[in-house]
């Protein structure tokens, strides 16, 4: 009697939770799977087809411009949003008087929908109207088109075309990057904040009697006992920031991910093929090529860069 | 040395000040042109503070466009979404952490596996399912395939481990059941946690915007977000209107965490702390 009630109990305990996600969670996780193999599209499914939408995938131009354009942007946005937040919360964390009210301030934009985000944005970006340009025009300099652009940064700062991977990304890129580390800076500082916070003071006690100067104690304690934080926030900016799609849908175009498709991301062209043209096979298949390739990417800082943390024991 | 000590303060201060502006000055460029009428919005040079002072902005997107209904909208489905998960995780974190069972450390673990699974790879067939069940334009499309979620899950359960196991003895002997247990002594000892749940949710229900774009297409069903940039698409260059909507649309988050600052970045700063 004893095991069967404790048999039941999990059971309901666990039922609601266990049904919803095997529903909507791995139900539809296996049958993107399924759907990955079949040629499906606005009449239902066409029947298996094997490898085709994999294949097509690796011929598909529209899709390898995707995946440029998101490691691009992830290249610039991760190290940016890592830097700058550090250096902001290594501030901070001087024994600021105000540290409450900072924090605040900072912390602002983290918790406000990137659909308002990205629509204030735009209009600062405007080419005619923006503020951005405004204060180019008043400080002697000539405007950028922004959002508008479609050349490459590399290529705006050497002042003539370059071949397609020495292009860098456009500018149109770079000025959503740039939005998105600003909406994502204050995350990143209470995290690097409270990693600070946890670091004993008799390391940098010991570090003064040893006689070390600021950029030692920088380089010799700060670094390597925040290591972890730092590993961890850029795990999770790099995740974020391969999922980049509102300000894409919002603030590019149109038709969004221009101009010439140099803003179209991974997840936009999987959302454009899969759910806009309703080509459900082939939209699934760009989602487990991004599954992949988010794995692979996690796997890699795992293995190359945690090597570099410093656990304490 | 003293000298040099000032000097040093003062150059931090002026860097955070500029930063905490920098990161302020686009929410003040919304408000101030949000009282703006469109002439003044795109005149140059720019002025800071309205001149003429209006809430046209404010009457034309709360009654010409459906915008207290987005709201009401967005309220629901967050209120909802919260409920379940947290319902969901309260008895399932019970189950992981109090009761011994025969595959509860795979079930445990294949959870932890599903978490890693970023939204965008199932969200088309989770679409084609809700399309299949008939729920396009239906609060279920917005509620139920959120209302459980894994992190909430895993969480609750490291609380709930940590609460010595005898007090159940003293609680069975005072004549409290299970449930009993779970919602009158454990609840209570958990509630930072639960705290910590429920405002990412609402923060992630609010804020939610792929999702309701997909499984929403009438106006009447639009939540906060979706409303908001379908009208933005509508009125690109009426840039008062864009920003009264914009600022509607942050509004209640904005006071939330006003509020409940100090819970809040805490929340955030110990989900880091784990990693």
């Amino acid at each position: 009697m004893k095991g069967i009630k404790n048999y039941l109990w999990p059971l309901a305990l666990l039922s609601p939770a266990l049904v919803l996600l095997l529903v909507f969670r791995f139900f539809p996780i296996a049958y993107a799977f399924l759907l990955s193999f079949q040629d499906w599209g606005i009449g239902g499914s066409k029947g298996f087809i094997g490898l085709s939408n994999y294949k097509w995938l690796l011929q598909d131009p529209f899709f390898w411009q995707s995946f440029w354009n998101t490691i691009n942007y992830a290249i610039i946005a991760v190290p940016l949003s890592l830097i700058v937040s550090l250096f902001i919360a290594a501030l901070l964390n001087k024994g600021l008087k105000a540290l409450g009210l900072y924090r605040t301030i900072y912390f602002l934009p983290v918790i406000t929908s990137m659909v308002a985000v990205s629509i204030v944005w735009k209009w600062l970006y405007d080419p005619q109207r923006g503020v951005f340009n405004y204060f180019l025009t008043t400080l002697g300099l000539s405007p950028l088109k922004w959002l508008e652009e479609p050349r490459g940064i590399i290529e705006l700062m050497v002042g003539k075309e370059l071949p397609y991977l020495l292009k860098g990304p456009s500018l149109a890129l770079v000025s959503i990057a740039f939005m998105s580390v600003w909406k994502s800076m204050g995350y990143n500082i209470v995290i690097f904040l409270a990693g600070l916070k946890n670091i004993p003071d008799v390391y940098y006690e010991a570090a003064k009697i040893d006689g070390a100067g600021p950029w030692q104690t920088i380089k010799n304690v700060t670094l390597p006992l925040l290591s972890p934080t730092t590993f961890y926030v850029a795990i999770m900016t790099t995740i974020a920031s391969l999922q980049i799609f509102a300000p894409i849908w919002l603030m590019t175009g149109p038709p969004p991910g221009g101009p010439l498709g140099r803003t179209s991301v991974v997840i936009y062209y999987l959302y454009q093929k899969g759910y806009e043209e309703y080509q459900v096979g082939y939209g699934t298949a760009i989602a487990f090529a991004f599954f992949l390739f988010v794995l692979a990417i996690t796997i890699f800082q795992k293995t190359v860069l945690e090597k570099r943390v410093y656990y304490e024991v | 040395m003293r000298f040099k000590k000032i000097i040093g303060k003062i150059v931090i201060y002026t860097i955070v000040t500029a930063g905490a502006l920098f990161s302020l000055l686009p929410f003040l460029w919304m408000i101030s042109t949000s009282f703006k009428t469109q002439r003044e919005a795109i005149q140059i040079p720019p002025t800071w503070i309205p001149k003429v002072f209006t809430l046209d902005a404010y009457k034309m997107v709360w009654t010409k466009i459906a915008f207290p209904r987005y709201i009401y909208v967005s309220f629901i489905v967050a209120t909802f979404t919260l409920i379940g998960v947290v319902l969901t995780a309260l008895l399932a974190a019970y189950a992981f952490s109090w009761f011994k069972f025969k595959g509860r450390e795979t079930i445990f673990m294949s959870l932890l596996a599903l978490m890693m699974v970023p939204v965008p790879v199932y969200v088309i067939p989770l679409f084609i399912l809700v399309q299949y069940l008939g729920w396009i334009d239906t609060y279920y499309a917005l509620i139920i395939p959120w209302s459980v979620n894994i992190f909430a899950i895993f969480l609750l359960r490291q609380h709930m481990r940590g609460i010595p196991k005898d007090l159940y003895e003293a609680a069975v002997i005072d004549g409290c059941g299970r449930l009993c247990f779970l919602f009158r002594i454990i609840l209570p000892l958990i509630k930072p946690a639960v705290v910590t749940i429920s405002i990412f949710n609402i923060i992630g229900s609010w804020n939610a915007f792929m999702w309701p774009l997909m499984v929403v297409n009438s106006n009447n069903m639009r939540p906060i977000q979706v409303g908001l940039a379908y009208f933005s698409q509508g009125e690109s260059t009426n840039y008062p209107a864009l920003m009264a909507a914009s600022f509607i649309a942050i509004l209640p988050l904005v006071i939330l965490f006003f509020l409940a600052q100090k819970q809040i970045v805490a929340s955030y700063a110990k989900s880091g702390l784990k990693g």
